[in-house]
């Protein structure tokens, strides 16, 4: 079991603000994201993207600022429980939560934050008859451990950095690497692309192109896939142990939607009044997941959220404690670390 | 300036007639949005970066749209239940020559 003062589910900016903000109050966070990665979805839709409304920077890539808020919270030790989804809640008798993830990691603390942005990232799958029934049975979206794959007769579809990437990877693993897309043009990262070609040319690689798997076959396992290329070409069958389509994520609310929680148009609704609470006392709900009155998803304001969040989580867990906000310029930062930042104290010395 | 209508036919198959400013910087997308047409959550997940394709749409009117851009083009080839006449929504944007554009929200993928 996992012990941590505010558990933040969602590892995006707004999440991860909250970790510094609540390191000022001594307070320590854990942060449970469905991505492989922090950053939400400044890594994982638009890391290379300039965004031009954080406060103090003119410009900066939404990959620099997740980068720079990861350095921010250095200091404060969060813990992450990474490629895992939040999946159920349970309020104990002593207020505090237990929350379990879909791998069953559990979780306890006496504050959730909800910092979830448009949901949990899942694979988009394409639209095939009987998909499902060869889910897990040479069909796989996400490829956890690519041994699986050894001396087996792949196919990819797809035609971004992480179709690329896995066709290279695999490349080397699988008795055959099909890569089927759509287009003859990959949007991928600039090297991936040239690595794919120079494996295609090895002849370490097939590439299908433009073209489109349209069936899948097989008794009770997959066997072999339909391909529609879209020039008039009669359709292919290939055989194939393993068909793993990557078209992306796309988010979704999720198993949050059932924790008893008020929800208005795809969103939790919070007290934007005090600390942006929920109809749960000890769940908060801050960034793009909240709703309210006036409500904008911005980046600037889940900064703002989360910084009166923390105030508002301090009070639940130190309820006979007194407090008054001190400011970073006169308390520094105190690491868990050991680390402390602080102004350099002014040189006294007087002119004669 | 002024306004210019828009036939907007829903996921649900509804048609709505809309107002259009083409003054406010304003793309399909935004303008689905701004009439709740398809539900928060469920287009414009991206933002309009064209980077996601949930505001997909078919164009089933006969005006002059301006190209693909490569993103647009890239994103789309990765997108399902694409057919000839879809487009981004967020990279359709309000001019007045549009006037009487009609469009289909295509599935929610």
């Amino acid at each position: 079991m996992i012990e941590t003062d505010i558990l933040i589910i969602g590892a995006g900016p707004t999440g991860l603000f909250a970790v510094f903000e609540a390191g000022l109050l001594q307070l320590k966070c854990h942060l449970i994201d469905a991505l492989g990665q922090p950053g939400g979805q400044c890594s994982e839709i638009y890391p290379k993207k300039p965004i031009y409304d954080i406060p103090g920077f003119p410009e900066i890539l939404a990959g620099e600022l997740v980068d720079n808020l990861m350095e921010q919270i250095k200091a404060f030790e969060p813990g992450f429980t990474l490629g895992e989804r939040a999946e159920t809640i349970k309020k104990l008798e002593d207020g505090t939560f237990i929350v379990t993830t879909n791998k069953g990691t559990r979780h306890h603390a006496p504050v959730v934050a909800i910092a979830g942005g448009l949901g949990s990232f899942e694979p988009r799958k394409p639209l095939l008859e009987d998909l499902q029934k060869y889910e897990d049975n040479g069909v796989a979206y996400l490829i956890r451990d690519p041994e699986v794959y050894r001396d087996k007769k792949v196919v990819i579809s797809g035609g971004g950095d992480s179709a690329l990437d896995w066709s290279i990877y695999l490349a080397d693993i699988a008795s055959q690497v099909t890569l089927v897309h759509r287009r003859n043009e990959f949007r991928g990262a600039l090297d991936s692309v040239e690595k794919v070609r120079s494996l295609k040319e090895q002849g370490k690689i097939d590439l299908i192109t433009p073209a489109e798997v349209i069936g899948l076959q097989g008794e009770k396992v997959l066997e072999s896939l339909v391909i529609a290329k879209s020039n008039g070409h009669e359709n292919i069958v290939l055989k194939a142990d393993a068909y793993i389509p990557l078209f992306g994520l796309s988010p979704k609310l999720g198993p949050i939607a059932d924790w008893g929680l008020e929800i208005e148009k795809n969103a939790i609704k919070v007290n934007n009044a005090l600390d942006y609470q929920t109809n749960i006392p000890g769940i908060y709900a801050i960034g793009d997941v909240n709703t309210y009155p006036g409500k904008l998803k911005l980046i600037l304001c889940g900064f703002h959220e989360a910084t009166l969040m923390c105030q508002s989580a301090y009070q639940r867990i130190h309820p006979d404690k007194k407090y008054v906000m001190k400011y970073t310029t006169v308390g520094g930062v105190q690491g868990f670390d050991g680390t402390k930042k602080e102004a350099p104290k002014a040189v006294v010395k007087a002119i004669e | 300036m002024s306004d210019i209508k828009i036939k907007i036919t829903d996921r649900e198959g509804v048609v709505h007639e809309v107002d259009a400013p083409t003054d406010m910087n304003m793309n399909l997308m935004e303008v689905v949005r701004s009439y709740e047409l398809a539900p928060e959550g469920t287009i414009g997940i991206c933002g309009g970066m064209a980077m996601c394709a949930s505001c997909q749409c078919y164009v089933n009117s006969d005006h002059k749209l301006p190209d693909l851009s490569d993103d647009e083009d890239a994103m789309l080839a990765e997108a399902f239940n694409v057919k000839d006449n879809s487009r981004l929504g967020c990279q359709i944007h309000m001019t007045e020559d549009l006037d009487g554009l009609e469009v289909e929200l295509a599935p929610e993928s």
